[in-house]
């Protein structure tokens, strides 16, 4: 062997212990970005475990059939949630029923219909705005337009118009994306074989892009389901120990609207006056309330995800 | 999608018929009440147990006493809870739209100084001292300040928020005007920050409603006041508070309700009556102090004579007997 090709051995060799070098170093890289990225992900899991836990084990002697049933009450082991979480119900529907129709419709609008000028544009960074408005001003514009101006009092219509204003931005910013997310492949195809555009929107956007838009939309109704501030903005109860008209009747014409001008208190507002008593006892009704509104919130959000998938696999294009 | 909309047609009917199934469709009678927080909790018992006994709605708010009042001058409650009287604005604002109203106390309440547990140095304070902590400007920041006995020890100061009744009350009768009060300390609207505060900091030092304290008295020890330096110090307790001893922190809390209300509602009436009935019972069981049993008699008088009015004149005073207020109506 001449020295010359040792010496070309040799410098591979270098090289070869280089790369590996390298490739070690960049593998060591991955190894420490996924640990940060699990701690991360541990930091805000973890807090929201302890926080449940905290409140579960707070709130445990109260998980029975009765906190449900009952009204408030004087005494903390006879005080239930009962027209607190009817008030929640009730109030959420009509959120549900302002917030969707209306989300849907202008998110359409501003994704399909819209001319693309500085007053849509304009439109566009006002509803990205409102999405981070904080909740008390949704509150105190229902006190001054729902309650005073429109005098609907302190009712459950008013609640639900309030919250439904709070959760339309979300319920429009998610249809926008929703629909963006459709293939442009697909309208085309559709124009092709002449369909009008609101065949299109009708059968084709609006179908593909429900899993988005629910998602948006019960997230949206679980940031509303835990909102205090707005609520007690327009001047919700906090003793009512009974329920609104039922909104189902035994007698012609069987719907009754009675129940949207009825007074009422949501779980929030429940759970705020529980904490602020000098009784300990209601410290725990407390943690129990609180306990019950993460369980729903992750209901909601679990529910979201559910159907999302459901009615992602019907889809194949 | 189609069987998805089915189920929820399907839960909402369900839902419906547990709704007709559980409720009467009648137009019920409803008395609405709005107000103080402090006077929330015996509210409260008097309408679960009214509730019980009869076939009348009664919701009840605790958007405080101002924002109670404000409700009340509208005429859109019928009975405003209050932990201070009406005072001129709101007797002007309800004259304007013509809401007259009979002021009935209903109950005592003690404001109760504490400190922490470990707090072994003071034994009593007087009204001086405590307007020498609490009045405007003040610079005491540590124990040693209020008497030289005292250790070096730095100050930490609780208080309820501006908004509240107690803190108008407590700056009346310390400091000798309503709402004066120095601003460096830590206020908080809800009194058991204010616990958390003072049983987390040997140095601490805040003043609250004495159901507050009854609750708590594991955590937090209650200071013996004397009205002048030199008098006696009394410790706050119901029997103090009845017999006239603690003075000047304990307080009369009221009830405000529509005269034309009380007048041609009778299940406000009813309410009313219900209400000063069971006071010594009810009150006593929400930690508060039930005024003595001739004030109640003399009350009842005060509210079945529907002498509207209030006997204040628009300012807090300290000190009052309630028969006293009761005859300057007259």
């Amino acid at each position: 062997m001449t020295t010359e090709t040792l010496k070309t051995k040799a410098s591979v060799l270098e090289n070869l212990v280089a790369v590996r070098a390298m490739i070690r170093r960049h593998k060591r890289n991955d190894v420490i970005f996924a640990a940060i990225g699990l701690i991360a992900l541990m930091l805000g899991l973890l807090t929201l475990l302890t926080l449940f836990i905290d409140l579960v084990m707070d709130g445990y002697p109260r998980f029975n059939l009765e906190f449900f049933s009952n009204f408030p009450s004087r005494r903390a082991a006879n005080a239930g949630l009962l027209s607190a979480w009817v008030g929640s119900l009730l109030v959420m529907a009509v959120t549900f029923l302002t917030a969707v129709p209306m989300g849907v419709a202008a998110g359409l609008y501003l994704e399909e219909y819209a001319p693309k000028n500085w007053f849509s544009d304009l439109i566009e960074i006002n509803v990205s705005n409102l999405a981070g408005v904080p909740s008390i001003i949704y509150g105190l514009l229902a006190l001054g337009l729902f309650v005073y101006g429109l005098g609907l009092g302190e009712s459950i219509l008013t609640a639900g118009l309030t919250l439904g204003l709070l959760t339309l931005p979300v319920v429009i910013v998610s249809t926008r994306e929703a629909i963006r997310g459709i293939p442009v492949a697909i309208r085309e195809a559709a124009y092709a074989v002449g369909a009008t555009k609101w065949q299109v929107v009708k059968d084709h956007v609006v179908k593909y892009s429900q899993g988005g838009i629910l998602t948006g939309v019960i997230i949206g109704m679980s940031r509303a389901i835990g909102e205090t501030a707005p609520i007690i903005t327009i001047g919700a109860l906090t003793f009512i120990a009974f329920l609104p008209p039922a909104p189902i009747t035994e007698v012609a014409p069987f719907i009754n609207f009675e129940w949207l001008s009825s007074g009422f208190t949501v779980l929030p507002i429940q759970m705020f006056n529980w904490l602020s008593r000098p009784d300990h006892a209601f410290h725990t009704n407390a943690a129990a309330t609180g306990a019950i509104i993460i369980l729903l919130t992750l209901l909601m959000n679990g529910t979201a995800i559910y159907l999302r998938y459901q009615i992602r696999k019907n889809i194949k294009w | 999608m189609n069987t998805m909309l089915n189920k929820s047609m399907r839960i909402a009917a369900l839902l419906a018929v547990t709704f007709s199934t559980s409720h009467v469709l009648a137009a019920d009678k409803i008395i609405k009440i709005d107000g103080s927080s402090t006077v929330y909790p015996i509210t409260e018992a008097m309408a679960e147990e009214f509730q019980k006994a009869q076939k009348v709605k009664v919701t009840v708010g605790e958007s405080g006493t101002g924002g109670g009042f404000k409700k009340f001058c509208r005429g859109e409650t019928d009975i405003s809870d209050a932990s201070r009287p009406i005072t001129q604005k709101e007797m002007d604002i309800c004259k304007e739209a013509g809401i007259q109203y009979i002021e009935l106390p209903i109950a005592y309440d003690a404001l109760t100084v504490v400190v922490n547990t470990k707090n072994d140095w003071v034994k009593s304070l007087s009204v001086d001292d405590l307007k020498n902590i609490w009045q405007p400007g003040s610079s005491v920041k540590n124990w040693k300040q209020v008497n030289a006995a005292y250790p070096d020890k730095a100050m930490g100061l609780y208080g309820p928020g501006t908004a509240s009744g107690t803190f108008d009350y407590f700056t009346e009768a310390v400091n000798g005007k309503s709402k004066a009060s120095r601003t460096d300390y830590t206020p908080s609207e809800d009194d058991n920050v204010l616990v958390q505060g003072v049983s987390g900091n040997v140095g601490g030092m805040a003043y609250f409603g004495y159901a507050y304290y009854a609750e708590n008295k594991d955590k937090l020890r209650a200071i013996p006041i004397s009205a002048k330096p030199g008098s006696v110090a009394v410790m706050p307790s119901p029997e103090a508070v009845k017999d006239g001893t603690y003075q000047p922190l304990s307080r009369p809390i009221f009830i405000y309700v529509n005269a034309t209300a009380a007048a041609f509602k009778p299940e406000v009436k009813a309410f009313v009556n219900f209400y000063l009935d069971n006071a010594p019972k009810l009150v006593a069981e929400v930690k508060y102090v039930p005024l003595p049993s001739s004030d109640y008699a003399a009350v009842k008088a005060h509210f079945k004579a529907l002498k509207p009015g209030t006997g204040f004149g628009g300012k807090n005073e300290v000190g009052i007997k309630i028969q006293d207020l009761i005859n300057r109506i007259k």
